[in-house]
C-alpha cells in the first residue's frame, strides 16, 4: 500500500456554478485512466445558494472519501472568497486555481457581513502558491456563463497526472452526443483557461 | 504509478451508495421500492424508478412507505423502503410490530444517518433501532459494498423471517465508487400471501406467543453474527492498537492506520462479541470507533472487554482520519502526526507565511443556504415580516429558510408537520401577556400530507385559533423537486390524481369562508389576507398556489433591471430577500432633522432573474422595470 499515492482535488464554489460537473468529470476522467476513485458531495442544501465543495481523490485504491483539512493537492476555487475559504484544506505545496469573478450571498448585499476587501492577497499572504486569472470575464467573452466549469477545469489540467487531453476529451465527449453545437465553445473554453493558468 | 483495470465491459460503473442500493435491490429480485423523499437517501428512489420490473412511489410518508413494503412483502415480493433517519421515527410504529410478525419474501428498510448534519434537525443514530426492534443491522462500507450488503439484506431477511436495517450515512449514499455488478434474477414466492392470523393479527395473544420467537432469532442471528464473514478480522502488524469499525468508519480507520489490526462488523447488529474478544487478545489496547453514540462501546464492555470509546473519540460528526490520528497518538503518547510532505525545493525565499489553520480555517463570511431567485416563498415572508405581535410555528422544508435574514419571520421549527400542533398548544397554552398574540403556523403542501393534516384536524376539532398559510409549490422543494400528491404527477412523471387542498381544509372542519387560494407574487392582496385572518378568532388557512422555481411548471419571464437614475436608495426592495438583488453602494445621509439614514443603492443580476415581478411591487419610485424596457430608454 505504500505506493499508493493519491491526488485529493478540491472543487469548491456554490450551488447552481458547476462545481458537482467538474468533480464527475475530473472523476471519469482519472476512471477511464485507471485509477480507483472517490469522490463525495458536501452539499445538503446545494441548490439554495449555499457552498458547495466536492472532494475527488484518486489512485490505486482509495479507501476515506474526503479529503483530510491540509491534504489537498489541488483547490478549484471558482469564487475569490470561497478559495479563501478553503485554502487551508490545501497542502503546504498543493496549488490554487481561482476565478476571480465575486458572486456575494444576500448577508453581504443586507450589509450584516463584509466581502473580503483582498481574498487573492489574503491567500497570497499564505506562500501557498495559487493562479488567480477571471474565468468569468472569459466565459462571458465566449457567450455562455456556465462555461466557466470547462474554463476552470482547462486552467488546471497542466498540474494533473494525466494528459490534459483526457480530461478535454471527457469534456466533448459529453457535448458530442447531445448537444453538438456546444463542442466547439467548450474546446475553446478549455484552451482560454488552460493559457490563463500559464 | 500502478492503478487498477479501467472499466472494462458494460458490468462497471461509476456510482452513488444511492444509486448502488437500487441497483442491489433490483439484481435482488426486488419488486417494490417505496419512500418519501429525505436527504440523503432520496435518491435511492429515483434510481430505482428507473428500473420497469420494480413498482415504484413515492409514498406520503415514511410510515405508509414501510407499511406498503411489509404488504408488498406478505404478498410474497421482495420489497424495499428507503428513508432519512427521522424518517424512521415516523415509520418505526410499524417497524416495532412487524419485527414480532416477521415476513413474507424479504423485507428491507435502507435508513440513511446524516452524521455531520448537513442537512437534518438532528444526527440521531439509526443503529439504535436494530437494539430496539430487534431486528439485524448491515453497514456498508462505500458503493460497491451498499450494492453487495442490499442483495444480502434481502436474504437475511427470508432466511431469519425478520425485517433488516440497512445503515447508511451521508457518506455512504453521496459518495461515488466503482461498482462491479450483475443482473437480475427473479425472486418473487410462487403462493403469494399466506393467510396466518395467528402470525399477522398482532393482538396482544398473538404479541405474547410471538415474543419469545423473537428473542430466539435473535439469538440465532447473533450466533450466525459470530461465524458470519461479513465480520471479519483483519490482521496488521502494529499491535499496538486494534480497531472496532464499522460502516464507513472502516474506511477513515484503514486509511489512517493501514497495519493495524481491525474487526470490520458487516453486520453490525447482533454484535459478534466473541470475535471481538478474540481481537482484544491480539492487541495492547482495543478502540472502537463508532460515528455518533457509543453503542458497540456499552455493551462491549458490558460484555467485560476492555477497550476505549467516546473518552478519546468525539460523539459528534464524523470520524475521519484526521479526527482519528490526532486521537490516537494522544493516546499513544506520541507527538501529533505531521503531513508528510515531498521535498520541494523553494523557488524564492519569503517571509515566514502566515498560514491558516487548517482546523479553523480562514476567516470568510458564511454563505447560508438561502431562497432561490424569484422563489414564491419570499412574498409571504416579506407580509410575515410586517405583521406585528405575531408567534409563527414553522415546518420542514425550504420555508424553515425564512428564520434567516432578512426576514426573521420564524419563531420554532421541530420535525415534519409539527407546526400545526405546536401552533395550536401557543394558542392554547398562552398566558395573559400574550393574550393579543397572532398564532400562525407555516407549511409546504409536501409536509401538510406527510404529517400535518392531522395537526390542523386537531385544531378544528378543539376550537383553536390558528392562521395557517398553506404554502403549495406542487412538489418536495428541499430535496429536489420531487412529485408528490400536490403535483398531480407520478414518481415517473405520469399524471396522477391532484389533491384539492381547498376542499382538503374543507373537509377537516375549515369553515369555506376562512380558506382562500392566493398568488404569493401579489403582494397586496397576499397582505390584505393575512391580516385580517389573524384577527378573525378562528382557524383559518391560506393557500398559496406558485410554483417551485426549480420545477417545470415555473415559466420564468424576461429580467428585470434597476435604473440608477430613480432608486432612492430606500432599501425597501432588500426586503424581499431575492438573491438576485445586489447592493451597489452604501451611503449615510443626514436627514432634516438631524437623525442619520442608511442608503443602500441596488442593481438586479439581469442573468440570475426570472422577472417574478414582487420586487417591483417595493420600489415607491418605480426604479425597477423589464431589461428590454430599459435597454430600449
Amino acid at each position: 500500500m505504500s505506493e499508493n499515492k493519491i491526488t485529493n482535488i478540491l472543487v469548491a464554489g456554490i450551488g447552481g456554478q458547476g462545481v458537482m460537473t467538474a468533480a464527475e468529470i475530473l472523476s471519469q476522467t482519472a476512471l477511464s485512466q485507471g485509477f480507483d476513485v472517490k469522490k463525495t458531495e458536501v452539499a445538503g442544501m446545494a441548490q439554495r445558494g449555499g457552498v458547495v465543495t466536492s472532494h475527488v481523490r484518486f489512485g490505486t485504491r482509495v479507501l476515506s472519501p474526503a479529503i483530510p483539512p491540509g491534504e489537498a493537492d489541488i483547490l478549484v476555487g471558482f469564487e475569490p472568497a470561497e478559495a479563501l475559504r478553503w485554502i487551508s484544506h490545501l497542502r503546504p505545496s498543493g496549488v490554487a486555481m481561482i476565478n476571480t469573478t465575486r458572486q456575494e450571498p444576500p448577508v453581504v448585499s443586507l450589509g450584516l457581513y463584509d466581502y473580503p476587501q483582498d481574498p487573492i492577497g489574503e491567500i497570497a499572504a499564505t506562500g501557498i502558491e495559487y493562479h488567480a486569472f477571471d474565468a468569468g470575464a472569459i466565459a462571458r467573452e465566449l457567450g455562455n456563463f456556465k462555461l466557466v466549469n470547462t474554463v476552470m477545469l482547462g486552467a488546471i489540467s497542466a498540474l494533473l497526472p494525466f494528459p490534459a487531453e483526457a480530461l478535454k476529451n471527457e469534456i466533448l465527449d459529453r457535448f458530442r452526443g447531445r448537444k453538438p453545437t456546444l463542442v466547439e465553445i467548450n474546446d475553446k473554453a478549455f484552451e482560454l483557461g488552460r493559457q490563463a493558468s500559464l | 504509478m500502478s492503478a487498477v483495470p479501467p472499466l472494462a465491459g458494460s458490468n462497471r460503473r461509476f456510482m452513488s451508495g444511492n444509486e448502488a442500493v437500487a441497483r442491489g435491490a433490483w439484481e435482488a429480485g426486488c419488486n417494490l421500492a417505496a419512500a418519501y423523499p429525505g436527504t440523503p437517501a432520496t435518491e435511492i428512489l429515483e434510481f430505482a424508478a428507473h428500473y420497469p420490473e420494480m413498482y415504484t412511489e413515492w409514498s406520503v410518508n415514511e410510515k405508509v412507505s414501510l407499511e406498503v413494503a411489509i404488504g408488498a412483502s406478505l404478498a410474497g415480493s421482495r420489497a424495499l423502503c428507503a428513508m432519512k433517519h427521522v424518517g424512521l421515527n415516523v415509520a418505526s410504529d410499524a417497524l416495532m410490530s412487524q419485527t414480532l410478525a416477521g415476513v413474507g419474501a424479504g423485507l428491507v428498510i435502507a435508513v440513511a444517518d446524516d452524521v455531520g448534519l448537513s442537512s437534518s434537525q438532528n444526527e440521531q443514530d439509526s443503529r439504535f433501532w436494530g437494539r430496539f426492534a430487534h431486528v439485524p443491522l448491515l453497514e456498508p462500507a462505500d458503493a460497491q459494498e451498499a450494492y453487495e450488503y442490499t442483495q444480502r439484506a434481502f436474504e437475511l431477511s427470508e432466511s431469519f423471517n425478520t425485517p433488516v436495517i440497512l445503515r447508511l450515512t451521508t457518506r455512504i449514499c453521496h459518495v461515488k465508487g466503482v461498482v462491479s455488478f450483475d443482473e437480475r434474477s427473479e425472486t418473487s414466492r410462487a403462493e403469494g400471501f399466506v393467510k396466518d392470523p395467528g402470525r399477522l393479527i398482532m393482538t396482544p395473544n398473538v404479541a405474547k406467543k410471538r415474543l419469545p420467537l423473537m428473542f430466539e432469532r435473535e439469538a440465532e442471528i447473533q450466533r450466525y453474527s459470530e461465524s458470519s464473514e461479513l465480520n471479519q478480522i483483519m490482521a496488521g502488524s502494529d499491535r499496538r492498537v486494534g480497531f472496532v469499525t464499522s460502516g464507513p468508519t472502516y474506511m477513515h480507520v484503514r486509511e489512517a492506520f493501514p497495519d493495524a489490526p481491525l474487526i470490520k462488523l458487516g453486520l453490525s447488529y447482533p454484535v459478534p462479541v466473541d470475535k471481538i474478544r478474540e481481537l482484544a487478545g491480539q492487541v495492547d489496547r482495543l478502540v472502537v470507533v463508532e460515528e455518533v453514540e457509543p453503542l458497540l462501546e456499552t455493551e462491549l464492555k458490558a460484555a467485560g472487554i476492555a477497550l476505549l470509546g467516546k473518552e478519546i473519540l468525539p460523539r459528534i460528526g464524523e470520524l475521519s482520519p484526521n479526527v482519528l490520528r490526532p486521537a490516537i497518538a494522544r493516546l499513544l503518547g506520541e507527538a501529533l502526526p505531521e503531513t508528510a510532505e515531498p521535498v520541494r525545493a523553494p523557488i524564492e525565499i519569503k517571509p515566514p507565511a502566515p498560514r491558516i489553520d487548517p482546523a479553523t480555517g480562514a476567516n470568510v463570511f458564511p454563505r447560508p443556504p438561502t431562497m432561490c431567485v424569484a422563489c414564491p416563498h419570499l412574498g409571504i415572508y416579506y407580509c410575515l415580516s410586517k405583521i406585528r405581535n405575531t408567534t409563527i410555528s414553522g415546518d420542514i422544508g425550504c420555508y424553515t429558510l425564512g428564520a434567516g435574514h432578512p426576514w426573521n419571520a420564524l419563531d420554532t421549527t421541530i420535525c415534519m408537520g409539527a407546526s400545526m400542533g405546536i401552533a395550536h398548544g401557543l394558542d392554547k397554552g398562552r398566558v395573559e401577556a400574550d393574550r393579543d398574540k397572532k398564532i400562525i403556523a407555516v407549511i409546504g403542501d409536501s409536509t401538510f400530507m406527510h404529517m400535518g393534516m392531522q395537526g390542523l384536524l386537531d385544531i378544528t376539532y378543539n376550537k383553536g385559533n390558528v392562521t395557517i398559510l398553506l404554502l403549495d409549490n406542487r412538489a418536495v422543494g428541499m430535496t429536489g423537486g420531487q412529485d408528490n400528491p400536490a403535483s398531480g404527477r407520478d414518481i415517473h412523471g405520469n399524471e396522477a390524481m391532484k389533491v384539492d387542498f381547498r376542499k382538503l381544509c374543507e373537509a377537516l372542519g375549515v369553515k369555506p369562508e376562512r380558506i382562500h387560494e392566493v398568488n404569493p407574487y401579489e403582494l397586496p392582496t397576499l397582505f390584505t389576507a393575512l391580516r385580517d385572518e389573524v384577527k378573525i378568532p378562528e382557524p383559518s388557512v391560506i393557500i398559496t398556489n406558485q410554483p417551485c422555481v426549480l420545477i417545470d411548471y415555473y415559466g420564468a419571464q424576461p429580467a428585470l433591471t434597476v435604473d440608477d437614475a430613480k432608486c432612492t436608495g430606500c432599501g425597501n426592495c432588500l426586503d424581499i430577500g431575492c438573491p438576485a438583488i445586489l447592493v451597489t453602494r452604501r451611503e449615510t445621509v443626514v436627514k432634516p432633522n438631524g437623525s442619520e439614514k442608511e442608503l443602500a443603492f441596488v442593481k438586479i443580476e439581469s442573468g440570475a432573474c426570472t422577472g417574478c415581478n414582487l420586487c417591483p411591487k417595493t420600489c415607491g419610485p418605480d426604479a425597477i422595470l423589464p431589461l428590454a424596457d430599459y435597454i430600449r430608454q
